[in-house]
C-alpha cells in the first residue's frame, strides 16, 4: 500500500554520544550495545506509547479467545431486538452503545462490536506478521545473495525489486487471491483465505526488506572483520551465516517492524474489497465494506473498525520508528 | 534525449518478458483452467478435453506461450463474463474516469505537498512543520477507504455540500469528447456540466490525495534540509546572490529531484488507491468496475487488469524517466 521511502542506513554501532552519556557518573561502567538502544527507545515517548499499544494489541489477538469466553461476548450472535426493523440501524445513540454492548452493534444483524473487533484483531495481526515473517525469509536471502556476490545476480535481484517496488501491488493481489478456491493447498474455508493472504502479501512486499538486507550486506562485505574472515579462509556460507547475519538482525527487526502496518493495511484493503477474508469471520476490512454499505442506516459504524485499523497501524509505525532511531540514530 | 528514450525501451524487455512468463504460468494455473471457467463446475472430461483443443492447450508450453504473448501484443484480453463486451475495451472505455481522478489527486498532492514540505523544512521545529509532519503520519497510518467514508460521511450524507456517488449527477446531460468529465464541459461549452463533474471529483481526488500528499511533505521536507547544508547553497549566499535565486534554482530545483522519483514511485500505490477510493465513492471507473468483476468472480477481467496496470505502469515510468532527465541535466551524460 503505502511505499515507505526510507534512506538506507549504516548498521547498529556504539555512538560517542551514547558512551559520553555514561562517561558523567563517578564510576564508568561499560554498556552492551543492547543497553545504549534500550536507553535510546527510552527517551522516545512516542515510540513507547506505540509499544504499550502494540504489546495490548498482541495481548488482546493472542488471547482473542479466552477474553470472549470470559465476558460472554460472541462475534457472531446475531440481536435482532437491538436492530430497529425498518430503518436496520441499531436502536438508541451513538450506533446503539451500552454496557452490555460498549461499542454498539452493527447494523442489520445486531452483532456485537467489541467482539468483532477483537475477532478481528487476530486475523488481522496473524496475516500481517505471517506475511512479514514470509517477506522477510524472501528478502533476507535475496538480499544477502545480491549484496554479497554482486554482479549479474545482484543486477537481476535488483531490478526485480525495483519492478516490485513500484508496481500496484495490491492490484496484483486482488486478482491473485480471487482466483484461489476452496481445495487449494488442501485447505479450504478460513484457514485457506488466512494462507492465501499471507502468502501473497509476504511475496509482494519482501523488497522492502530486501533492499535494506542488500545494501547492508554491500557496505558490511567490506568491513576488516568480513575480509579477516575470509583471509583465515572462510567461504562464502559461513561468512554469510557467521559474519553478516549477527549484524543484520537489527535492521531487519526494525523493518520488520515497519513492515507489520502496511500489511495490515494491504490485508484490511484486500478484505475490503471482498478478497480477503469472507463473511461470516469477522475481520476489520470486512466491517468496513458493511459500513460502508450500510452508511445511510448506521454512520457511526465505520469508526468502530476504521479506528480499529487506524490505531494499530499507528502504533506499530510509532514503535518501528522509534527502534530504528534507538538502534540506528544515524539513519535519523 | 532520443537514444535516452530508445535505452530506456531497450531496458523495458526484461522486465516485460519476466513478467509475461509469470503471468502466462499464473493463467495455466487458474482454478480448473480455462475449460472449467468457460463451461461451468459441472462439465464432463470429453467437454473439457474438447475445449482444451479448440484453445489450443494440448499443445507444447512453448507455443502455448508464443500464442500468449502474440494475443497480449493485439491487445486481446479475452471477453469479460459480465458484460460479454472485450476486455481491453471495457478497460479503454472507463480508463479515462481514472486517469482524471489520479491526474486531480496528484496535482493536489504536489501543489499542496511541495510548499508544506518546503516551508516545514525552513522553519524547522516551527508549528507548521510539527502539523505537516504529523499530518503525514496520519495520512500514512488511515486506510484510504476509511478515509473515504469519513469525507461522504461528513461532506456528503451530513453537510450535503458534494455528491456522494458517480461522476455526473442524473439530468445532466454531457457530450463526451475525451472521456475526462471536467474536461469535455469546457471543450463543449457545457459549463454546468464541468460544474457538476468537478463538485463530484473532489472527495475522491483529496481521498486519492492522501498517500501521495503524506509522501511528498515528507520527501521534500527530507530533501530541502538536506540540500540547504550543502556547500553549493552557502557558496550561492555568500557570493552574494539574491535569496529569492537562491531558493528557487539552487535549494528548490535539487530539492525537487528525489522528489520526482518518489512521484514516479508513487503512481503504483495511486492506482491501488484509485480502486479502493472508486470502490466506496462508485466513481464509475476501472476500480469501480474492478470491485464488481470481484464479486462476479469475472476472471478475464481480472487477469487483463494486471496485463492492462503493467503497461500503464511501463509507460508511467517511461515518462518519469524523461521528465527526470529534462530537470537534471547530469542523467543525460550517462
Amino acid at each position: 500500500m503505502t511505499a515507505p521511502i526510507e534512506t538506507t542506513s549504516a548498521s547498529a554501532e556504539a555512538q560517542p554520544e551514547a558512551v559520553l552519556a555514561g562517561a558523567g557518573r563517578s564510576q564508568i561502567e561499560g554498556r552492551s550495545l543492547g543497553q545504549i538502544a534500550w536507553t535510546r527507545f527510552k527517551r522516545d515517548k512516542a515510540a513507547v506509547a506505540g509499544g504499550i499499544v502494540v504489546v495490548c494489541l498482541v495481548l488482546m489477538a493472542a488471547l482473542a479467545k479466552p477474553i470472549q469466553a470470559v465476558f460472554d461476548l460472541d462475534p457472531n450472535k446475531f440481536n435482532q431486538d437491538l436492530v430497529d426493523p425498518a430503518l436496520q440501524a441499531p436502536k438508541g445513540p451513538w450506533g446503539g452503545m451500552s454496557w452490555e454492548h460498549p461499542l454498539g452493534v452493527d447494523p442489520g444483524f445486531g452483532r456485537d462490536l467489541l467482539a468483532r473487533v477483537i475477532e478481528g484483531s487476530w486475523v488481522s495481526l496473524l496475516v500481517a506478521v505471517g506475511a512479514t515473517l514470509v517477506s522477510v525469509l524472501i528478502g533476507v536471502i535475496l538480499g544477502v545473495v545480491a549484496g554479497y556476490y554482486g554482479g549479474w545476480v545482484d543486477s537481476v535481484v535488483s531490478r526485480l525489486m525495483d519492478t516490485f517496488l513500484a508496481f500496484p501491488l495490491l492490484l496484483f493481489a486482488i486478482s491473485l487471491s480471487a482466483s484461489v478456491q476452496d481445495g487449494f493447498w488442501g485447505l479450504t474455508g478460513l484457514p485457506l483465505r488466512i494462507a492465501v493472504l499471507i502468502f501473497v502479501i509476504g511475496f509482494f512486499a519482501w523488497p522492502y526488506i530486501g533492499r535494506i538486507v542488500r545494501a547492508q550486506t554491500m557496505s558490511l562485505r567490506e568491513r576488516e572483520f568480513v575480509e579477516a574472515s575470509r583471509s583465515l579462509g572462510a567461504r562464502g556460507p559461513f561468512i554469510i551465516f557467521r559474519e553478516l547475519m549477527p549484524n543484520l538482525v537489527a535492521p531487519i527487526l526494525v523493518y520488520a517492524t515497519l513492515l507489520i502496518p502496511t500489511n495490515i493495511l494491504f490485508e484490511a484493503a484486500l478484505s475490503f474489497l471482498g478478497v480477503g477474508i469472507a463473511p461470516p469471520q469477522a475481520s476489520w476490512g470486512g466491517m468496513l465494506t458493511d459500513a460502508a454499505d450500510r452508511y445511510e442506516a448506521d454512520l457511526q459504524y465505520m469508526f468502530v473498525p476504521g479506528l480499529a485499523i487506524f490505531i494499530t497501524v499507528l502504533a506499530f509505525n510509532l514503535l518501528g520508528d522509534g527502534l530504528r532511531d534507538a538502534l540506528d540514530p544515524r539513519s535519523k | 534525449m532520443l537514444r535516452l528514450v530508445i535505452r530506456r525501451l531497450l531496458q523495458l524487455i526484461p522486465t516485460l518478458l519476466g513478467l509475461s512468463v509469470l503471468l502466462f504460468l499464473w493463467l495455466n494455473r487458474l482454478p480448473g483452467g480455462p475449460a472449467s471457467a468457460i463451461l461451468g463446475e459441472r462439465a464432463t472430461e470429453a467437454d473439457v478435453a474438447r475445449i482444451n483443443r479448440a484453445l489450443g492447450l494440448d499443445q507444447p508450453v512453448y507455443v502455448q506461450y508464443w500464442r500468449f504473448l502474440k494475443r497480449i501484443a493485439e491487445l486481446d484480453l479475452g471477453t469479460s463474463t459480465q458484460t460479454g463486451q472485450p476486455v481491453w475495451d471495457e478497460f479503454t472505455l472507463r480508463f479515462p474516469a481514472t486517469v482524471e481522478l489520479s491526474i486531480a489527486a496528484m496535482i493536489i498532492a504536489v501543489v499542496v505537498g511541495v510548499p508544506l514540505g518546503y516551508l516545514a523544512a525552513r522553519k524547522r521545529g516551527g508549528w507548521l512543520d510539527v502539523a505537516s509532519v504529523s499530518g503525514s503520519l496520519v495520512g500514512i497510518c488511515i486506510p484510504v477507504f476509511f478515509l473515504a467514508m469519513i469525507l461522504r460521511g461528513i461532506f456528503s450524507v451530513e453537510l450535503g455540500i458534494f455528491p456522494s456517488y458517480g461522476r455526473l449527477s442524473t439530468g445532466i446531460d454531457a457530450t463526451s469528447v475525451t472521456g475526462l468529465a471536467t474536461l469535455d464541459g469546457i471543450l463543449t461549452g457545457e459549463f454546468d456540466a464541468t460544474w457538476d463533474a468537478i463538485m463530484h471529483l473532489i472527495l475522491p481526488a483529496i481521498t486519492l490525495a492522501s498517500i501521495p500528499l503524506a509522501v511528498i511533505v515528507r520527501m521534500t521536507r527530507a530533501s530541502v534540509l538536506e540540500v540547504v547544508g550543502e556547500d553549493y547553497i552557502r557558496t550561492a549566499v555568500s557570493k552574494g546572490l539574491e535569496q529569492k535565486v537562491v531558493r528557487g534554482r539552487h535549494i528548490l530545483r535539487n530539492a525537487l529531484l528525489p522528489v520526482i522519483t518518489a512521484i514516479g514511485l508513487l503512481t503504483g500505490s495511486l492506482l491501488s488507491g484509485a480502486v479502493l477510493t472508486e470502490s466506496v465513492f462508485t466513481f464509475g471507473g476501472i476500480g469501480s468496475f474492478i470491485r464488481t468483476a470481484i464479486d462476479a468472480r469475472d476472471y478475464p477481467v481480472l487477469v487483463g487488469f494486471i496485463m492492462f496496470i503493467a503497461m500503464i505502469y511501463v509507460l508511467i515510468n517511461l515518462l518519469v524517466d524523461l521528465a527526470y532527465s529534462l530537470i537534471d541535466p547530469r542523467v543525460r551524460v550517462h
